[in-house]
């Protein structure tokens, strides 16, 4: 028997070590070897450093506070209009043959193509970001909560019917909680996209933002911070996915 | 029911998909009053004709076809990439349990990760060139393609194996003849996603980096200030991606078996 709190060592856990490892070894060979352009591959150390110099700066949370208050307000209006439009289009089998093939296909087009039209609506601030993010957010929340509506056991819409429920009370009694896992799937989607897009915009044209930092550090060939800065970014993207996953109880849903 | 009622098309079918067209199309013609009755700016939305009018300036003198053929050469470049890495990286890790175990949701988190955020490091590593574009628009699209291929595998119904295992086929045999095509169209679901992944990718990092096909010409357009001719190409660009997604749900219905 293991005591608690120590992880018992697998095979797999093994390979990953043995994996990472390697990885960082042939990294930091790489590095030292010379073959490659000098910084193209910076030490791993020199990685290190730039990320506690980073994290350590309060300049950093700054600029994250812009790029999480811009992700979030794409969120709240992309999401929320893809939550009703969804509704909208799950509810009504005529909305959604009229309108729901459009969704879907304007749905996987590359929206950051729309960032010249953001800048000219929006102008050049955090609020084209926000557009654009809105507009990435808005198609797969639309859609996955159209098809959680139509996934709705009919038994329960019955029986919200029969208690002569009104309109609002069938949407917050019957209809959300009953879609609690597409509208899950769909945010969490949404999130991704959203924060794509918004970054990809803060890319092209911002002076604030993680987007910024990212090609700030690429024109000024600082490749250890460019490095710091994607792998920053890229635990806080895995790790809000899988925060909305779990504050969502995708987990916890049990399937009869 | 009569046999004629039964062969002929339900026109009730028609009429809400006709009314999601007219509704388009009454939209733009609304978008189109705004803005010669100068309620809507005409500097910030260009009016609905004056678009459709461009398109032709912007196919002949801005070489659609040739950037769209280029476009269509570095998806398909990223294509083959994808079909020969990912397949193969998937067909390695249902081999060797061990490594699924180990990798499968690192490979996962990495479909739920900004990849595309890593331009600025390919293009240090790759210049600003078509492989930049292309190299970008692989590793975007490799983790459904790796996913996808396992799925496809792993699910093969058990009594095809023991058919194969009956006939005393080798490993090898049994591969090609039981487990592949068993799971060639769950594979394809996962090519047809990698592709509109890569696609996604391709035309993005092209507007990004202002180098390329589709993707540039926006960018080219809108540094212009041609605002009818930027639209017009977000125009052809969301038609070209209809149409791919299109054929490739075509091709992935025709591979489908019937049950």
């Amino acid at each position: 028997m293991q005591s608690r709190g120590v992880v018992p060592v697998t095979p797999v856990l093994t390979l990953r070590i043995a994996i990472v490892v390697a990885l960082l070894a042939l990294w930091e060979f790489l590095a030292r070897s010379g073959w490659l352009y000098r910084d193209v591959v910076p030490s791993l150390l020199n990685i290190g450093h730039a990320l506690i110099d980073l994290l350590g700066g309060s300049n950093y949370y700054l600029h994250l506070s812009v790029t999480v208050g811009e992700i979030l307000g794409a969120l709240s209006v992309g999401g929320g209009a893809g939550l009703l439009v969804g509704i909208i289009l799950g509810a009504n089998p005529f909305m959604a043959k009229a309108f729901e093939s459009f969704l879907y296909y304007l749905g996987p087009t590359p929206k950051i193509i729309f960032f010249p039209i953001m800048i000219m609506w929006f102008g050049v601030g955090p609020q084209s970001k926000i557009a654009l993010g809105t507009l990435s957010c808005f198609f797969p929340v639309a859609l996955s909560v159209a098809a959680g509506m139509r996934g709705i056991d009919r038994t329960l819409i019955r029986v919200g019917k029969s208690f002569r429920a009104n309109s609002w009370q069938m949407v917050s009694k019957i209809y959300v909680p009953a879609m609690r896992h597409p509208i899950i799937n769909g945010v969490r989607l949404g999130l991704g996209v959203a924060l794509i897009g918004t970054l990809l915009a803060e890319t092209k044209l911002s002076n604030k933002g993680i987007g910024f930092l990212i090609i700030n550090a690429y024109s000024t060939f600082d490749m250890p911070r460019m490095y710091a800065n994607l792998i920053v970014l890229f635990v806080l993207a895995i790790g809000a996915n899988a925060l909305v996953g779990r504050l969502g109880g995708l987990n916890t849903i049990k399937r009869l | 029911m009569s046999a004629r009622g039964a062969i002929a098309p339900n026109f009730g079918d028609y009429v809400p998909v006709a009314i999601g067209v007219v509704a388009v199309v009454m939209f733009f013609l609304a978008v189109e009053a705004l803005v010669q009755t100068g309620v809507v700016n005409r500097f910030i939305v260009p009016p609905p004709s004056e678009v459709l009018g461009s398109f032709p300036r912007v196919i002949e003198e801005e070489d659609v076809i040739g950037r769209f053929l280029l476009t269509a050469s570095e998806c398909l470049t990223a294509g083959v990439m994808l079909t020969v890495f990912g397949v193969a990286g998937g067909v390695l890790m249902h081999r060797y349990k061990l490594l699924q175990d180990a990798i499968e949701t690192w490979v996962a988190a990495l479909a739920s990760a900004p990849v595309v955020l890593m331009y600025p490091l390919f293009l240090v590593i790759f210049g600003r060139s078509a492989w930049t574009i292309i190299m970008m628009g692989f590793i975007a699209a490799l983790p459904p393609v790796i996913l996808k291929t396992i799925e496809g595998l792993a699910g093969t119904r058990k009594v095809l194996v023991n058919v194969g295992r009956s006939f005393n086929l080798t490993g090898s045999q049994q591969f090609w003849m039981i487990l592949f095509p068993a799971a060639l169209p769950t594979i394809f679901v996962g090519l047809r996603l990698g592709l509109i992944f890569a696609l996604i990718n391709i035309v993005g990092v092209e507007f990004l980096i202002n180098f390329g096909g589709l993707g540039q010409l926006i960018n080219e357009l809108a540094e212009r200030y041609d605002l009818a001719g930027t639209y017009a190409a977000i125009c052809f660009v969301i038609l070209v991606s209809i149409v791919f997604f299109m054929a490739l749900e075509k091709i992935e219905r025709w591979l489908r078996p019937v049950h």
